[in-house]
């Protein structure tokens, strides 16, 4: 049994609401920084946790909020990066529907620490039912006198609000998303300035994921000292992973790091195992924008050693035969899944969300799509292998932001691991439009 | 077909109540940040006038956030939740990116396409109930496939699930047609 940080309570029926989430435990981090901790020890005690970033990049939450400028007279702002738009990632909806109190005790103690007497939640604006969840937390904590005017007599103000977005992936990159709060289209901002200096109406800013946010309250109601014990010596606490794909059991589940990835899938705490009885292929541990690992790079490591679920060990081998932890969106493929389609899938999506302010991925991302697409309807050639590879290249590093690298990788792995699957479908084209690779009967396939 | 009637009850501006709760929203901003408020606004008034983003429901918005219209277009333009078009009375979208596509999205979109008696993805059925759309990830990718029609998702579909969502769908309109 591995040991439960954020979701403890989370079978405890009403813990959705005020009185029971503090009966819980509740707000007693806000209480314990508040009352006995000035703002700066609260930053130290994140810096020494080690916490990473539980969005996607990893980057440890206690340094960015180091980094955030202080001028004199101007405000500062921590804004809550509820964007969750990564693929096979659904861990922050599950957090904020099941725990809204966990979210705003969390966004409490954090701007305390931050030094911030606003602050915002930016929800995809398909959330919108769990923005509802959120504001009447939000409301039972300022009627509680958790939010508002000198909480706890402490002189400390703090304002929450909750603010929706309309539909754009791209607004979960912390620029483009600080763009779309100021009212505007979600076009990524050059960096730097970074937001930690000009962020939000250009005042310092940090934009936090929804579980780094809410992984403070336990670190700071338990210690960082507790917390490092938890996890690996490079991978501290708990992660939450949103297990999806071909597995019997998907899910939302709190792991310590360091779980081994075996135990993961077919432990009976956990997936359970692939679904209908049938053989693993393939797995993107970290979201869709994470390299895809075939079979037999998956529960060990190229070098034969047993892979874990933590950053160094899914990353371990780079990108010739690793991955990476991501946002913990773990996605399974069993043995009849085409990964030529899949990976058609995913390159439409990047480029159906591609804010099209760079060129390069722009019109990369939608070639891409049509290359793939041209292969999965057997259309293709073998040089559209190589050509894949080409675009990428030409996208990689020539953007704004991140998007394009995320679009790019995924392809080049799947091509990496499968490429006789690219293959096949080039020298068998009357098949790869009537069955998916590797499945005998014929499903029928909308393209 | 929706009647022009209905169409034309559901024009700017916001009743009291509403522009009530608008106003809050926008105070929710800094001074002079109103701005801000923008895609909440565009989403209540969707909802209010009709479904969709009129040329005249996107100046109303403008006006009442003190910004120029252009403004409010390359918004609305710009995300993908936004309606530009009307739409049939309720709007199924379904998640087609790679996790639902794994657990048989394509699927339920071919299926709900014959059931509508439409061939394509954006088009509405000829009793001008449903328009079928599809999204990308909605954040369900455990629990598919599925759809969002309003502000609810409905998950872990099938074809006798697909058939059920449309009757419940009509009986719902049925009702608040026979309220009115």
């Amino acid at each position: 049994m591995g040991r439960k940080l954020l979701l403890e309570h989370i079978d405890v029926s009403g813990i959705e609401t005020y009185d029971v989430y503090r009966n819980h435990g509740g707000y007693k981090s806000v209480e314990k920084a508040l009352k006995t901790m000035s703002a700066q020890e609260v930053v130290e005690e994140v810096q020494k946790s080690a916490l990473r970033g539980r969005g996607g990049a990893g980057f440890p939450t206690g340094m960015k909020w180091s980094f955030l400028a202080k001028p004199e007279g101007v405000p500062r702002y921590l804004v809550c990066n509820a964007d969750e738009s990564e693929p096979g990632t659904f861990k922050d909806r599950f957090l904020m529907e099941k725990l809204p109190h966990l979210m705003v005790e969390g966004m409490i103690t954090s701007s305390y620490a931050l030094g911030a007497n606003t602050a915002y939640i930016y929800i995809r604006g398909e959330y919108m039912f769990v923005l509802d969840i959120l504001e009447k937390a939000i409301a039972e904590a300022y009627a509680k006198g958790w939010l508002g005017k000198n909480i706890l007599g402490s002189g400390y103000d703090l304002d929450l609000h909750v603010a929706p977005g309309g539909g754009a992936y791209i607004c979960g990159e912390e620029t483009a998303l600080l763009e779309s709060l100021e009212g505007k289209r979600g076009n990524p901002r050059m960096k730097p300035p970074f937001p930690a200096v000009k962020g939000l109406y250009g005042c310092p800013t940090v934009v936090n994921n929804v579980e780094s946010i809410c992984a403070v309250v336990p670190i700071i109601n338990i210690g960082a000292d507790e917390y490092l014990k938890i996890g690996t010596e490079k991978s501290s606490g708990t992660k939450l992973i949103s297990a999806c794909g071909n597995i019997a059991r998907p899910g939302v589940y709190e792991i310590e790091l360091g779980l081994s990835v075996e135990d993961f899938i077919y432990g009976d705490e956990w997936c359970r195992g692939i679904a209908n009885g049938k053989k693993l292929k393939a797995l993107i541990p970290g979201g869709s924008s994470v390299p895809i690992l075939p079979a037999h790079l998956i529960t060990s490591t190229a070098a034969g050693e047993r892979r874990y679920m933590s950053y160094e060990s899914l990353s371990d081998g780079g990108f010739a035969s690793g991955s990476m932890l991501g946002s913990g969106g773990f996605i399974v493929f069993d043995e009849d899944q085409c990964i030529v389609r899949n990976t058609w899938n995913f390159a439409r999506f990047y480029a159906h969300e591609s804010c099209g302010q760079c060129s390069p991925c722009r019109e990369g991302t939608s070639w891409m799509e049509k290359v793939l697409h041209r292969l999965e309807t057997g259309k293709g050639n073998m040089r559209d292998i190589d050509l894949l590879a080409e675009i990428n290249k030409k996208i990689e590093g020539n953007t704004i932001c991140p998007l394009g690298d995320a679009a790019a990788w995924p392809v080049a792995a799947a091509i990496r691991h499968f490429r006789e699957e690219f293959e096949w479908h080039v020298t068998h084209p009357n098949d790869a439009i009537t069955r998916n690779y590797g499945m005998l009967k014929t499903p029928s396939i909308t393209l | 077909m929706i009647s022009t009637l209905e169409t034309q009850a559901k024009r700017p501006p916001f009743s009291p109540e509403k522009l009530t709760e608008v106003q809050g929203v926008i105070k929710q901003f800094p001074e002079g940040k109103q701005k801000s408020a923008i895609l909440r606004v565009l989403h209540i008034a969707e909802e209010e006038f009709g479904g969709w983003l009129s040329p005249e429901t996107m100046d109303y918005v403008a006006e009442l956030l003190d910004i120029q219209s252009i403004e409010v277009y390359e918004v609305a333009t710009f995300y993908t939740m936004f309606n530009l078009k009307p739409t049939g009375k309720f709007v199924f979208e379904v998640c087609r990116t790679g996790p639902c596509m794994l657990v048989g999205s394509d699927e339920i979109i071919d299926y709900i396409k014959s059931k509508l008696g439409i061939s394509a993805v954006g088009e509405t059925s000829a009793d001008g109930m449903f328009t079928l759309k599809t999204a990308e990830c909605l954040g369900a990718c455990g629990y598919g496939p599925m759809l969002q029609c309003g502000k609810v998702y409905h998950e872990h579909l099938t074809p006798a699930k697909v058939d059920e969502l449309m009757d419940h769908y009509r009986a719902k309109y049925s009702s608040s047609i026979n309220q009115n």
